[in-house]
Formats: C-alpha cells, sequence, structure tokens
C-alpha cells in the first residue's frame, strides 16, 4: 500500500542519466512531486509526463520540483524525454529494479511496473499527500496544485494560540 | 486510504466562455480541446452528432488545453479563435473552431488568417492578434482552468459540471450519459 500523508518519504538516489543521479536530498528545502508512472512510450496523446511538461511552470510558482519514476532505464529515459521535449528528469528504478517503488508501497508485482501514484514532499523531506491512480487513468494535476496551495496557506498562517 | 479524487469543473460556466446552445439547457458539455489533437479532431464530429440528437436540450462549451510542446501549432490556432470571437462574434468563432478541427493537418500561422476571413472574421486583424499574442492569456487562463478541474489530456469533458470518465468514442455511451444527466 502506498505511504501516506505524514510519513518521511524514504530517501533515493537513482539516474536521471547514463552517468548523472538525482536524490531527494537534492531537493531539500522545496517541495518535491514525485510522480510514479507504470512505463515510458504510453501511446496516447497528452499523456501524463506530457501533461505535467505543460504544467511545469504552475509547479514553480510553489517553488516545487517534479521528478517521474519509472522502472524503465537510463537510455530509454533520455529517448522519450527527448521525444516529448520535457523538461523535468525521468528517474531509473531500474537496478535493482522497482527498489525505490517497493519503498513506496507502489510497485506492482503482477507485471513489473509501478502503480500511477503521486507524492506531493515538503521540503523537510515529509510526505504531504499521496494518490494511487487506476493504472490506466491519468490522474491528472488538480491533486498535485490542492496539495501544494494546502502547503503553502499552512506555512504562511500564523500558528493557533493553545492554551 | 487514499485521498478522496473527484474532478470538478472549476470555475462554473460563466458569461467569458464560448458557449452554443440555450443557457438554461438542463445539460451542459464542457470540451477542454486542442484544435491540433487528432483525438480532438476525432472527438468534434461527435460532438457535432451529439448536439443534432439533444437538440435545444444541450448546451456546448468550449475551453482551450492547448499542449503546446507536442503540438507546436496549437497555441496559435486558439489564440486565432480567441481572435475571430473578440472581432466578429460568437457565430465566427464556432465557424472557426469547426474549420481549424477539420483542417488540423494545415494549422501553420499562414493559414490563420485565411481561416478567420472563411469564418467571417478578419484576416489582418487575427494575424496581428496572433502575432501579438493578444489572446494568449485569455488561452492560457483556459489552461489553468482545466488543469484545476483535472483535464487530463485532451479531449476531457464535464458533464454538469463533472468530469465524464466513460468512452467518448462511443457516441451511444456518450449520449447516454448526457441523457442521464438532462433526467
Amino acid at each position: 500500500m502506498a505511504l501516506e500523508a505524514g510519513t518521511p518519504a524514504p530517501a533515493f538516489t537513482l539516474p536521471a542519466t547514463p552517468d548523472q543521479n538525482v536524490s531527494l536530498s537534492d531537493f531539500r528545502g522545496h517541495p518535491l512531486i514525485i510522480a510514479f508512472y507504470p512505463a515510458d512510450w504510453s501511446p496516447v496523446c497528452g499523456d501524463q509526463m506530457a501533461l505535467y511538461n505543460e504544467i511545469l511552470p504552475e509547479f514553480h510558482r510553489y517553488h516545487a520540483s517534479l521528478v517521474g519514476i519509472s522502472v524503465d532505464g537510463a537510455w530509454c529515459h533520455g529517448a522519450f524525454a527527448a521525444d516529448r521535449k520535457l523538461h523535468f528528469p525521468l528517474l531509473a528504478d531500474f537496478e535493482p529494479k522497482g527498489a525505490v517503488a517497493r519503498a513506496y508501497g507502489v510497485y506492482r508485482e503482477e507485471d513489473g511496473t509501478t502503480e500511477r501514484a503521486l507524492f506531493v514532499v515538503d521540503g523537510n523531506g515529509i510526505i504531504r499527500w499521496s494518490y494511487v491512480s487506476p493504472v490506466g487513468v491519468n490522474p491528472g494535476a488538480d491533486g498535485i496544485l490542492e496539495a501544494l496551495e494546502a502547503m503553502t496557506l499552512a506555512s504562511t498562517s500564523p500558528t493557533p494560540a493553545k492554551g | 486510504m487514499q485521498s478522496l479524487h473527484r474532478p470538478k469543473l472549476q470555475p462554473a460556466v460563466n458569461d467569458g466562455d464560448h458557449r452554443q446552445g440555450p443557457d438554461d439547457a438542463p445539460v451542459t458539455l464542457v470540451e477542454y480541446g486542442d484544435y491540433q489533437c487528432p483525438y480532438c479532431g476525432q472527438a468534434h464530429p461527435i460532438v457535432r452528432a451529439l448536439q443534432q440528437r439533444l437538440g435545444k436540450r444541450l448546451r456546448l462549451v468550449f475551453r482551450n488545453f492547448p499542449l503546446s510542446e507536442i503540438h507546436p501549432h496549437a497555441l496559435h490556432a486558439a489564440e486565432a479563435a480567441e481572435s475571430v470571437n473578440a472581432h466578429a462574434g460568437a457565430a465566427a468563432f464556432w465557424e472557426m473552431h469547426h474549420t481549424l478541427f477539420t483542417h488540423q493537418q494545415a494549422l501553420d500561422d499562414s493559414q490563420l488568417g485565411h481561416y478567420a476571413k472563411a469564418a467571417g472574421g478578419d484576416a489582418t486583424l487575427t494575424v496581428a492578434d496572433v502575432a501579438a499574442g493578444a489572446f494568449e492569456d485569455k488561452v492560457r487562463a483556459d489552461f489553468m482552468s482545466g488543469v484545476h478541474s483535472g483535464v487530463n489530456g485532451t479531449p476531457t469533458f464535464f458533464i454538469n459540471g463533472a468530469r465524464f470518465e466513460g468512452n467518448w468514442t462511443d457516441i451511444e455511451e456518450f449520449a447516454a450519459a448526457l441523457e442521464a444527466a438532462g433526467a
């Protein structure tokens, strides 16, 4: 089962390109959106990664970064990202296969891929929102934006007085 | 438990929207579309057939959702349609909308002025508007409303404000969903 809000996000270091790694800790201090998806080259127009690519400027307004993660290898990710002109990193959860997906509770044993799962992690590395979509359904971005908005509100409103 | 996730149209249909059909129709179908998206092109005759079928019981609304990273002509096409709307009114807009969806293989900037004129607009004004990005903000606002409403690809449809999760390529299923919403 997918990790829930309030859980520390499991650390990871994964290849973004054949010679460059990306770690969860690289994003400390700002929100991070982690989008697990089943596979590169999904044959639909306006697929999930293409959609997020268009919305990237909006995520940046919240100082949030985005990474996509699937079990595809770094060379495959490179070709896919170039084809779709993606402006955010795709991380290869390739060896040991699906280890990060397992840590987040979103590995699919039955077909060897990951769930279509979203996590919004705050600047302290705590998961603030998570969502698992049916694998064939692109979850869109409204849930991500709501989570980012809620985090922004929480961090700017005064601490309620206790007593 | 996972968070609840029920995409809902926001903002609601309003005077700033392109609307076809009576404002008091029992069923409102909102399409978020991209003029260069082949699936939207495929959906276009289906939507028109549904309009025929439901007549005055259906109001159609179109909002722009250009995926400009993968469809290089989509943004300018949308801006051109907005320009026609601003200079020549709603009827011309819907003509332009139809022209764009039926000429998806020829949407480069050099064509947009011709289409605007043929739709009843002014070629020179529309070419200038597109060059100046005069309606880019309007298109962008449509796009962001789609993002917040849970648009997850193009086309995405909302029936009376709720995202249609069915198969729009099946006109019977699509029509049944519209009929159910208006019952």
